[in-house]
């Protein structure tokens, strides 16, 4: 287990920290959606932006940076980077492996997918490869659950998983592919899985 | 005003409280952790949950829930106890039971809720959670575990303190109150945090483990050592003094004191003059009092009067000063002077030097100019008042001087006193901040004025005042911020020159060159002492600081806990000490050493007993028939208009936590600056 989230990871911090400057016109562009006075409003779009800018996870310094951008105290920063979890507060891979272990996931076989993703890697929750291009951590509902069980890898959803596409999707990112994002069983969005229960008939038609 | 009905009792509150305010005007109690009528409300502890109808049927928090005209609350209905029975319970889920090793024991708020709302055992099987200790400096000792996360002390450091420095970082289990990146918190006022916390997670460092609140016995006292006259609460067991508390005073210091006040009482139990000396064949020997008394008496009867002179310290206290003034008086000498640190205030009226706007009224003000202060480090809770100030908002503030993190917004406007007359020509925009604003107030600090060209200053903030309408009708917006708790009353009991008589830097170049043969230090300890040549110098005091270090004759006195004393404070408020343990060893209560004296040089004073000292005091000075009070004083023209050099101004206090002999002597002191200035002295033993 690493530290609680409420004290800093004992890992080495960088430095400094700053944004690029395609970064910094993203995060003027957010703050200047708030009133004059209120751009601490803006703090969790920036720490999203340093975070992508900074390998997927937030050091001290970019905390600090973004306090100072928006003219806040950095324990104010601190207390909301540490309160959300989707802010990573040390180094995670290249591939950021999210498996929602939650109810309806669980229901729909997601141990089996945490098992694959441990087989696949070969490195346990919360760990990262040693080449750096996988970390894998549990994550609490994603929101997806009529299509569960699901991972969620970077940016992208993967659903209606079982042990087998899970690894095809790991065996694909690991040779840099880029495999298929949402449903693996070939439904359409949310739909439902044995295709259209309603609204099948004309649509003029009356029963 | 809504009407709201508490336990069937019918009350009016004004629109805008909150229903436990207003169980509060109902005599009602409703237990909290969170809630504080000082800081912003939390609502996150919900101990003062109490049922509400109209309302959904489930408890309310009271704290955060204002008053309803027909409201109906239950404050102690069996929902009510059930709630806050099921919220007890919680708490104690993860706190430890380790009250008997905890130093909160015995005045901790979860202790005696618990008495009330707690069960007689758990249902809890699980493990406890554990926190890890966080590292806040030298005057705060923490057990996180402890925390119940109420967030007063988050909410202190960010509201009053203005340091927004402690935070909560993590959620849920893993909450942790803390800096997050270790840091002592770089506050004045940090220690009030241990006051505010109601378990026994924030506790004081050096009182750790020293005593138990029971066993202390409680004095009503002022502090002395800066010149706001907090009130506090000495506690004492046996000789010693183990704490310092503050006392609500509305007026003065509502109930912060600084980290100075609080903490700096271990430096009166070291370094005390506890017998009298003479100096003999070059080294201080202990003697007797008669001794003493014999030889000084002599000295004093012996010499002419315009070759004795008298310098009245920061800590001397009205009586004293009284004493010595009419022993001086009667001597012939016209060299006194109450001002060790040089300035030349108190040569007019007495509005020149009081803080007239009174510390309560700095919250009417709308707008602030800062000569020549760091109010910050010169009066930390007198700061607070005007942070507070800030807060609601509309408070311009600009700095002449130097420029300094005072907590709050402030424009600086120039390092030299040549900004003074910018602002009366209207040349800088703050001038019409000034002149716009109904109640404007200015502040001159004594960095300002113990320069020579110190009273053409103190003429040109006044007409300054003048020009931006900071004097009409009841609103007087022009104040000294004193830094020594004697200085107020040395002024109004006329402790200065007299005719033809020496200022304080002329008795030291008189003693230097030989033409005062005689020096008496009543605790003045912040003058070049080593500049007084061949004089004799006698030193009455309580601390073996630089005085007593020069000294011939050594009177030892009492500390300001050790004696019955009146202090005049910054406002022009008479306070007085009470006594909470004796002085040490031989020492004795100041007025009675000069009276004592005063027999054997041969001229003695009519003070058999403090009273009649009072009844004196009074006669001199009606401030002194009115304790605890504040009384308006005149305006009229004052200081003398001169040339004044454009050096910068600079702050007299550069050590907040060593300012006079008590906070020099005073361990803990020593580590706050060590502290302050990035070292961090190695921790030895267990504690820590």
């Amino acid at each position: 287990m690493s530290a609680p989230r409420g004290t800093p990871p004992d890992i080495p911090q960088p430095e400094g920290f700053s944004f690029n400057p395609e970064v910094l016109e993203a995060a003027e562009a957010i703050i200047a959606k708030y009133p004059e006075g209120r751009q601490a409003s803006a703090v969790m779009p920036l720490l999203d932006l340093a975070q992508r800018q900074h390998d997927g996870w937030l050091p001290q310094a970019a905390m600090t940076y973004v306090a100072e951008m928006l003219d806040m105290a950095p324990i104010r920063v601190y207390e909301v980077a540490t309160f959300y979890t989707m802010y990573n507060l040390s180094p995670v891979g290249e591939n950021h492996v999210q498996v929602c272990t939650n109810l309806p996931c669980w229901l729909r076989g997601s141990s089996r997918v945490v098992e694959a993703c441990e087989r696949a890697l070969g490195i346990g929750m919360g760990e990262t490869t040693e080449d750096g291009k996988f970390t894998l951590t549990e994550v609490e509902c994603l929101g997806a659950c009529v299509n569960a069980p699901m991972v969620q890898i970077n940016d992208d959803y993967y659903e209606d998983l079982d042990a087998s596409s899970t690894e095809t999707i790991l065996t694909e990112l690991k040779s840099g592919g880029t495999p298929k994002t949402g449903s693996q069983i070939g439904r359409r969005s949310c739909e439902p899985i044995g295709g259209l229960t309603s609204l099948t008939g004309d649509k003029g038609a009356s029963d | 005003m809504p009407t709201l009905t508490i336990d069937g009792e019918e009350i009016e509150a004004e629109a805008g409280l909150t229903v436990l305010q207003a169980c509060e005007i109902a005599g009602k109690e409703i237990p909290r952790f969170c809630y504080h009528e000082r800081l912003s409300v939390a609502g996150n502890c919900r101990m003062c949950l109490v049922e509400v109808s109209p309302g959904p049927p489930k408890p309310a928090a009271s704290c955060a829930l204002p008053v309803a005209d027909g409201m109906e609350v239950k404050t102690d209905s069996d929902m009510v106890r059930k709630a806050r029975q099921g919220v007890m319970e919680f708490l104690l889920i993860n706190h430890p039971l380790d009250c008997p090793i905890c130093d909160q024991g015995g005045e901790c708020d979860l202790q005696d809720q618990a008495m009330a709302y707690g069960n007689d055992g758990s249902r809890f099987l699980e493990n406890k959670r554990a926190v890890e200790d966080k590292d806040l400096g030298p005057l705060i000792k923490t057990i996180m575990t402890r925390c119940i996360h109420c967030t007063r002390c988050i909410r202190f450091a960010t509201e009053v303190a203005g340091v927004p420095e402690l935070g909560a970082t993590g959620r849920g289990e893993n909450m942790e109150v803390g800096t997050y990146v270790e840091k002592a918190l770089s506050s004045e006022l940090s220690g009030n945090m241990i006051d505010l916390c109601p378990v026994g997670a924030l506790t004081s460092k050096p009182y750790a483990f020293t005593a138990r609140s029971w066993e202390l016995k409680k004095t009503e006292s002022i502090d002395v050592l800066d010149a706001v006259g907090s009130n506090i609460r000495v506690d004492t067991r046996g000789p010693e003094v183990m704490r310092i508390l503050p006392r609500n005073n509305d007026g003065v210091n509502e109930e912060w004191i600084s980290d100075k006040t609080r903490f700096a009482c271990d430096g009166l139990r070291r370094q005390r003059l506890d017998k009298p000396y003479l100096r003999k064949d070059g080294k201080l020997q202990p003697v007797d009092w008669p001794e003493v008394l014999s030889v000084v008496g002599q000295m004093l009867a012996g010499t002419s009067g315009d070759k004795i002179a008298a310098i009245a310290g920061d800590l001397a206290d009205a009586e004293a000063m009284l004493t010595l003034k009419e022993l001086m008086d009667s001597l012939a000498s016209p060299n006194i002077d109450c001002r060790q640190d040089g300035t030349r205030i108190g040569e007019g009226p007495r509005a020149a030097y009081l803080f007239n706007s009174t510390i309560d009224g700095i919250e009417d003000a709308d707008a602030l100019l800062i000569v020549g202060s760091n109010p910050r480090l010169e009066a930390p809770v007198l700061n607070a008042r005007i942070r507070k100030r800030y807060l609601m908002g509309g408070f311009p503030v600009g700095l002449i001087g130097e420029n300094a993190d005072l907590t709050y917004r402030a424009e600086h406007l120039g390092a030299g006193p040549d900004t003074l007359q910018a602002l009366i020509d209207g040349s800088i925009q703050f001038a019409d901040v000034m002149k716009d604003a109904e109640r404007p107030m200015i502040i001159v600090g004594t960095g300002a004025l113990a320069r020579p060209d110190g009273p053409a200053i103190l003429a040109q903030s006044r007409k300054l005042g003048e020009a931006v309408g900071a004097v009409s009708g009841d609103w007087n917006g022009f104040n000294v911020l004193q830094r020594a708790a004697s200085r107020i009353a040395g002024l109004d009991i006329g402790f200065r020159p007299g005719d033809g008589g020496r200022r304080t830097n002329q008795i030291i170049a008189g003693a230097a060159s030989g033409d005062v043969e005689v020096v008496y230090l009543l605790g003045a300890d912040e003058i070049d002492t080593t500049a007084l040549g061949n004089a004799f110098v006698i030193y009455q005091g309580h601390h073996g600081d630089a005085g007593a270090h020069r000294a011939d004759a050594i009177l030892p006195g009492a500390a300001y806990t050790e004696k019955e004393a009146t202090y005049v404070n910054v406002e022009g408020r008479a306070q007085q000490t009470k006594r909470a343990i004796f002085p040490p060893g031989d020492a004795k209560e100041d007025w009675a050493i000069i009276r004592a004296l005063s027999e054997s040089a041969g001229k003695k004073l009519p003070y058999d007993s403090l009273e009649q000292v009072r009844t004196r005091l009074a006669e001199i000075h009606p401030v002194f028939a009115d304790i605890g009070e504040v009384t308006p004083a005149e305006w009229e023209a004052f200081g003398i208009e001169g040339d004044i050099e454009s050096a910068p101004l600079r702050n007299p206090v550069t050590d907040f936590y060593l300012t006079d002999v008590i906070s020099r002597a005073s361990e803990t002191m020593a580590e706050c600056t060590a502290a302050a200035r990035g070292g961090n002295p190695e921790k030895t033993g267990t504690d820590g």
